[in-house]
């Protein structure tokens, strides 16, 4: 065993352990390291924001517009912009930006909504578009595979799968009562999605098992020493 | 028996689970471990790009997923400077961006590669899917500076970056939100940018259509994953080295259903306690 001297992995090893202490049950070591880390992240981000979106995307294109200079040199100008030099044109996304802070003024708050209504309504089409083309039409692309391959192995997977998203999809028809056929092939559905259910939970427990043996890994190596 | 069990402490099972994670970890077991085929195709995916090439790395992390995501991360840095490829890494994650660059970093030092000319860590950029879209009209315009704070377009790697045409390849290694369904929603079909990831356990099978569907070449699930990327790769990494604590853990979750299931079904039964 060899004890680290970094302070820092201290620090983390003594916060690791008041956060298991809560496995024994509730106290202040546990309320205390969940507090602390609420108030740190709060900070972390707004600096991080600031240095890392605020200043290189905003705050200096903005210096250089009004110096008539952008990423482009071969155009001067405040407003002379082209795709990806936006120069004085990025007063309008700054100006949104600060509308969101009206907020905080009840009288004046009602003027966040234009800046809400442009975030929602850029992400709304971004993601419809980005839906639309990878999870409708190249799934559907996807699932369309021809029933006999050649071999058996990957012609069973095949009519497995077929039969697996026909019967899945089937469960989800609400139109009809599930009688006759389509009773039982709404039950084989079921079958299809606890099994991915169980895959679903198997591969949980997997997750949240990796994050204890990552938590034990930092204990014994980083802070304990033992390799 | 079943009067027992109904009535065991729960914290009983949190010793049990443990003392069966830390003893693999202190008297490894050497349990075997199989590569699978999706776990060999991001490698293939990884090997198939020309020596040389540059190559998009986007870390979507925190430390939240450092025991799954970091080993994955580290053999797929090693992969890439071993081909000589030159590596643009990226942060969604806001989490990420301190711990991204130390992996990056360490990795570069261990390969001897230089900051600026062999890789590039443009640090964390808030915005989600419209960074993915504003990158698409130009890395630089995206990331001005990088997660030092020098200007990305005076860099020498980044002369022969311009937008995602620039890249051979996407290496994604994700925990969520934005990860790899965002970036094959905005990157893959939008710029049909061939793609790889490496996803922590949890949101795995939410992946699987994509590695069947082709819009995926490869991919890494959870520790599981990594351990597997690491033996083809001739490693004995973190992700190895807590494979035995994983099974030991997985053995007892699963005689804890059944051992759950049983009272269950003893107690419909309506058997004497």
């Amino acid at each position: 065993m060899n004890l680290t001297h970094d302070l820092s992995i201290w620090l983390a090893a003594i916060l690791t352990l008041f956060i298991f202490s809560f496995l024994y049950k509730d106290n202040p070591l546990y309320k205390f390291a969940e507090h602390l880390f609420v108030g740190v992240s709060a900070g972390y981000y707004i600096i991080l924001n600031f240095w890392t979106v605020i200043v290189p995307n905003l705050w200096d294109p903005l210096a250089k517009a009004f110096a008539g200079q952008g990423t482009d040199p071969t155009r001067t100008g405040f407003m002379a912009a082209g795709l990806g030099d936006y120069r004085g044109w990025m007063i309008i996304p700054g100006l949104l930006g600060l509308l969101l802070f009206t907020r905080l003024f009840g009288r004046i708050g009602w003027l966040s909504r234009w800046s809400l209504a442009v975030i929602i309504g850029v992400y709304a089409g971004i993601k419809t578009t980005g839906f639309a083309q990878s999870d409708f039409v190249e799934q559907l692309h996807g699932s369309l595979q021809p029933l006999w391959t050649g071999q058996l192995a990957t012609t069973v997977n095949t009519l497995i799968f077929t039969i697996g998203l026909v019967t899945s999809l089937l469960f989800f028809f609400y139109s009809r009562e599930h009688k006759g056929a389509l009773g039982v092939a709404s039950r084989l559905g079921v079958f299809f999605l606890m099994i991915s259910f169980g895959a679903g939970y198997g591969y949980t427990v997997m997750s949240r098992v990796s994050l204890l043996i990552g938590r034990f890994q930092f204990l014994l190596q980083d802070w304990l020493g033992i390799r | 028996m079943t009067h027992w069990l109904e009535r065991l402490d729960r914290r009983w099972l949190f010793l049990m689970m443990g003392i069966l994670v830390l003893l693999p970890l202190l008297f490894p077991l050497a349990l075997p471990l199989t590569v699978s085929a999706r776990v060999r195709a991001f490698h293939d995916g990884i090997a198939r790009i020309p020596d040389g090439s540059t190559v998009l790395m986007s870390c979507d992390y925190d430390p939240g997923a450092i025991p799954e995501l970091v080993p994955m991360t580290r053999t797929a840095l090693r992969q890439l400077f071993d081909k000589k490829c030159k590596v643009v890494v990226t942060c969604l994650w806001p989490g990420g961006p301190g711990l991204v660059d130390n992996v990056v970093r360490g990795m570069a030092n261990e390969q001897h590669r230089v900051d600026g000319v062999d890789f590039v860590d443009l640090g964390f950029k808030e915005g989600r899917e419209a960074v993915m879209v504003l990158m698409g009209q130009g890395i630089a315009n995206a990331f001005p500076r990088d997660y030092q704070g020098k200007d990305t377009r005076s860099l020498p790697i980044m002369r022969s970056v311009r937008d995602y045409s620039s890249f051979p390849l996407l290496v994604n290694i994700s925990a969520g939100y934005p990860g790899t369904k965002e970036w094959v929603q905005q990157v893959q079909g939008r710029f049909h940018l061939p793609m790889v990831s490496g996803v922590t356990a949890v949101s795995a099978p939410e992946f699987y259509p994509y590695l069947q569907s082709g819009q995926l070449i490869g991919l890494l699930g959870g520790m599981a994953g990594a351990a597997e990327y690491e033996k083809l790769r001739g490693e004995k990494g973190t992700a190895t080295r807590g494979m035995d604590a994983q099974s030991m853990a997985h053995v007892f979750v699963a005689l804890c259903i059944l051992a759950g299931n049983w009272v269950n079904w003893r107690r419909r039964r309506g058997a004497p306690a």
